[in-house]
């Protein structure tokens, strides 16, 4: 008890000892205001929730998903053995799901990589810059934006082929203009600011101002724009599936699986609907997430 | 030798009918190891002389030389080993996501110094803030200690010039007094050349030997602080400001 | 001397992660006809009480007091609904800087106008003729112009001469002014500080003066309460203020620079715990 005392105690400090013990200190305080959002501790919840699934999937699902059985095709909820029932092929929906997870949190993954990072480099260089690289990089910006998402996404999906990946590069390439315009419009508020002007009177090249002084600054606002669109982009990859764009079957992608489910909507309505409940799930947990992220990273709404 | 010499100095803003002249034909000049004011109110320019000399402001035209040399379009970076600036706002001036450690530290590996934890620990001893601010956070930190951290920044390359742009105006009496008797050692110990820009004439009257009275962009009145503590002002807009001050 | 304001052991807390900080600590002072100042450092309170009388504190912050009577009527009782009606038209409030308090997308005329006809249901050509009167006793020339006009497009000193007069312009008993001059430049201090001055005594308002300038405030007020750590420590008639016999007191006066009196080194206040500890002075009458 006294142990954990003193280390609260410790992590709690006004005057830290060290490098380490001031960066651990910043993340606790961090932490605690976070835990004290309920709903993004649910949101959180669930994607941890999510990842061990993911990473238990042999071991948690009670079938094969790819496994046929046509004896057992459309099995209502709660079917022996079958507790989600089991799709027009007799796969068991619940194997389905949890194996679909790995997918998602694939392409969330692989989104979260590309478009943002894509879009703080456009952004800040933009911004930080100005003139005509400004001009420009804000002009290819407006392109990609003055396109409806989907349809973008649809058509790169189409110039590149169907499958994950293509489906992967096409939202990542459609997302990223939202980040460049905020990582623009924080870049061009902080470049006016002293401690810019500050470390400029230390002789500090561009590309340093970039990446160590405005970067630090604009990654928090991103990471909560990110989390706050992650709903989006699995209902963008959802949405490529479902077009059968995405994912390609057998592949128990939670879109794909709702497009198979269509066809018996009003008579075997749970093939569908328990991908949407999944889908639903996640893309609150994300919103629900980044909500609280914003009360703990964003600058602005703190102290 | 004078440490700064400026002539017939103007600044602006924009371009064709946008264009702001902030200031018009400034010219004086800073003896090494003087400390100079320079005085007026919001948007008399007195801070865009500063920034000018910095190279952070607008375009100039006429002549600035430091420490012997003209100024170009562009600054050396060896300019920033002999001129250093402290800002107004300490709550402005500080990364927020930068602990003191990193300020420091970036600004002396920047001047290429190696050995950075002796200087760091050096330096603040010589702001007066010691080891054990050393890892905190600009919001662990009132702002008087934020100025202290400022001014250990400006001074990390040990300069000879220090550019002080109302370093105590956002801060309260009592913390101003301590900031203001900090400067005066460090011009004392250090030998250091100050041009500082206040809109408080006790504080010009307290810290500096000469000063410029300035009113919209354009120097009035150059006159020594003895002058000033008789109040023998010629201008009268400088009459005016010293009766407001008293 | 008429009471018009009476504080009894005011209270301001803040919840915070370390427990719970007491941002004033049991205030008590009272307001007739007159300019009360409020002087002290940032964090000494100040603000905070001033705030805390038009019950301007924001949760999770909460004001506590014996009672907060405006004319024998505690506010603290008085609903939400109530408290709205005593804001702005019984006490009023100038802030520090006028660019945050004036909507900058309405011209100046029409946020004059909405501030009269929201308390008098006035018609409109009768609030226009109020609101050039009220410019006009600002010292602005040429109101008229000054009603079309924006907000940006006002000087600082300008700006807060604009609040002024909106804020007056309800006809309130009580007038707290939070730092209302220390974003303008000295010449224009003067000129706001003159208005002020005459707008309280030919209405008979009650002022509070806020204000971190002791200089300032000996020169204008009547009567000062000096506050450290959210307690009052002294309280002195205005213009013997540099007689003033609190350690904090001669502390604050002797570390400011002085034309007059040319020194090496200021003095630097030496802040001794027990000024905390104290008891809080009566700022009563």
């Amino acid at each position: 008890m006294s142990d954990t005392q003193s280390l609260r105690a410790w992590l709690l400090t006004e005057t830290p000892t060290s490098r380490r013990h001031a960066k651990l200190s910043a993340l606790y305080h961090g932490w605690l205001s976070f835990r004290s959002n309920t709903m993004a501790m649910i949101g959180l919840l669930i994607l941890v929730a999510l990842v061990l699934i993911a990473v238990l999937a042999p071991w948690l699902s009670p079938h094969d998903p790819f496994e046929q059985n046509l004896g057992q095709r459309l099995l209502p909820l709660g079917s022996e053995g079958h507790v989600f029932g089991t799709d027009s092929l007799g796969r068991d929906i619940l194997s389905r799901l949890i194996y679909g997870s790995r997918i998602t949190l694939y392409i969330v993954a692989l989104v979260a990589l590309i478009a943002p990072v894509v879009g703080l480099l456009v952004g800040t260089v933009s911004g930080y810059v100005g003139g005509w690289v400004d001009t420009v990089l804000m002009r290819i910006t407006d392109i990609f934006l003055a396109f409806p998402r989907l349809v973008l996404a649809l058509a790169f999906v189409a110039a590149l082929g169907a499958g994950i990946e293509n489906a992967v590069i096409a939202i990542s390439l459609t997302a990223w203009p939202p980040y460049a315009r905020i990582a623009r419009a924080e870049t061009l508020t902080i470049r006016s600011s002293d401690y810019i002007a500050a470390i400029k009177l230390q002789g500090a090249s561009a590309l340093r101002i970039i990446t160590k002084h405005i970067w630090p600054l604009c990654i928090s606002s991103l990471i909560v724009r990110v989390t706050l669109d992650m709903a989006g982009i699995i209902l963008a990859a959802a949405g490529l599936g479902f077009l059968g764009l995405g994912a390609q079957p057998p592949s128990p992608e939670w879109g794909a699986m709702i497009s198979e489910g269509r066809r018996f909507i009003l008579d075997h309505w749970w093939v569908a609907t328990m991908p949407g409940l999944a889908i639903f799930t996640v893309s609150l947990a994300f919103n629900l997430l980044g909500d609280g992220l914003r009360d703990v990273l964003d600058p602005k709404a703190g102290d | 030798m004078n440490m700064l010499e400026i002539k017939d100095l103007n600044v602006w803003f924009g371009h064709s009918h946008n264009r702001v002249n902030a200031v018009k034909g400034a010219t004086f000049s800073v003896a090494e190891g003087e400390s100079f004011g320079l005085v007026g109110e919001s948007g008399s320019g007195k801070s865009t002389i500063l920034r000018a000399i910095t190279g952070l402001a607008g375009q100039w035209s006429g002549e600035i030389s430091v420490n012997g040399m003209q100024l170009g379009k562009k600054r050396e970076k060896s300019f920033y080993k002999t001129v250093q600036m402290v800002f107004q706002d300490p709550y402005a001036s500080l990364h927020p996501r930068h602990s003191v450690d990193q300020v420091l530290g970036e600004t002396l590996s920047l001047h290429g110094f190696r050995d950075l934890d002796a200087r760091v620990v050096k330096l603040l001893d010589d702001v007066g803030l010691g080891q054990k601010f050393r890892f905190r956070y600009p919001h662990q930190l009132s702002g008087g200690q934020r100025q202290r951290v400022a001014i250990a920044r400006a001074l990390a390359p040990e300069p000879k010039l220090l550019l002080l742009d109302e370093p105590t105006s956002a801060l309260d009496v009592s913390v101003q007094a301590e900031i203001l008797n900090l400067l005066v050692d460090l011009r004392k110990d250090r030998g250091l050349t100050y041009v500082m820009v206040s809109h408080d004439l006790s504080v010009v009257g307290h810290m500096c030997d000469r000063l410029a009275v300035m009113k919209s962009g354009e120097i009035v009145e150059i006159l020594n602080v003895a002058e000033l503590r008789q109040l023998k002002a010629q201008h009268p807009y400088s009459q005016e400001l010293l009766q407001a001050s008293l | 001397m008429s009471t018009l304001l009476d504080v009894e052991n005011l209270w301001v807390k803040f919840p915070t992660r370390n427990g719970v900080f007491d941002a004033v600590r049991g205030v008590s002072f009272t307001l007739g006809r007159e300019r009360l100042g409020i002087v002290g450092e940032s964090g000494s309170g100040k603000s905070m009480t001033g705030r805390a009388i038009l019950r301007l504190i924001r949760a999770p912050g909460m004001v506590e007091a014996d009672h907060i009577s405006l004319e024998g009527q505690d506010l603290l009782k008085m609903s939400e609904k109530e408290m709205r009606d005593v804001r702005g038209q019984r006490i009023s409030m100038v802030m520090q800087d006028p660019k945050f308090s004036l909507n900058p997308v309405m011209t100046i005329g029409d946020q004059i106008m909405e501030a009269y006809r929201l308390h008098t249901n006035a018609s409109k050509s009768v609030a226009y003729t109020k609101s050039v009167e009220m410019l006009e006793a600002v010292s602005i020339r040429d109101p008229e112009r000054v009603m079309r006009a924006y907000p940006h497009e006002m000087s600082g000193g300008m700006g807060q001469r604009i609040m002024i007069a909106m804020m007056l312009i309800p006809n309130p008993e009580i007038l707290i002014a939070d730092e209302p001059t220390s974003a303008l430049d000295v010449s224009v201090q003067r000129q706001v500080l003159d208005i002020m001055d005459r707008l309280v005594k030919e209405r008979g308002m009650g002022l509070i003066f806020i204000s971190h300038d002791l200089n300032l405030v000996s020169d204008f007020c009547d009567r000062v309460l000096i506050m450290y750590a959210g307690r009052i420590v002294e309280v002195c008639e205005a213009d013997k203020l540099h007689e003033a016999k609190h350690p904090y007191t001669r502390g604050l006066l002797n570390s400011l620079p002085r034309l007059d009196k040319p020194r090496d080194r200021l003095e630097v206040l030496q802040r001794d715990p027990a000024w905390s500890e104290a008891p809080s002075v009566s700022g009563r009458i």
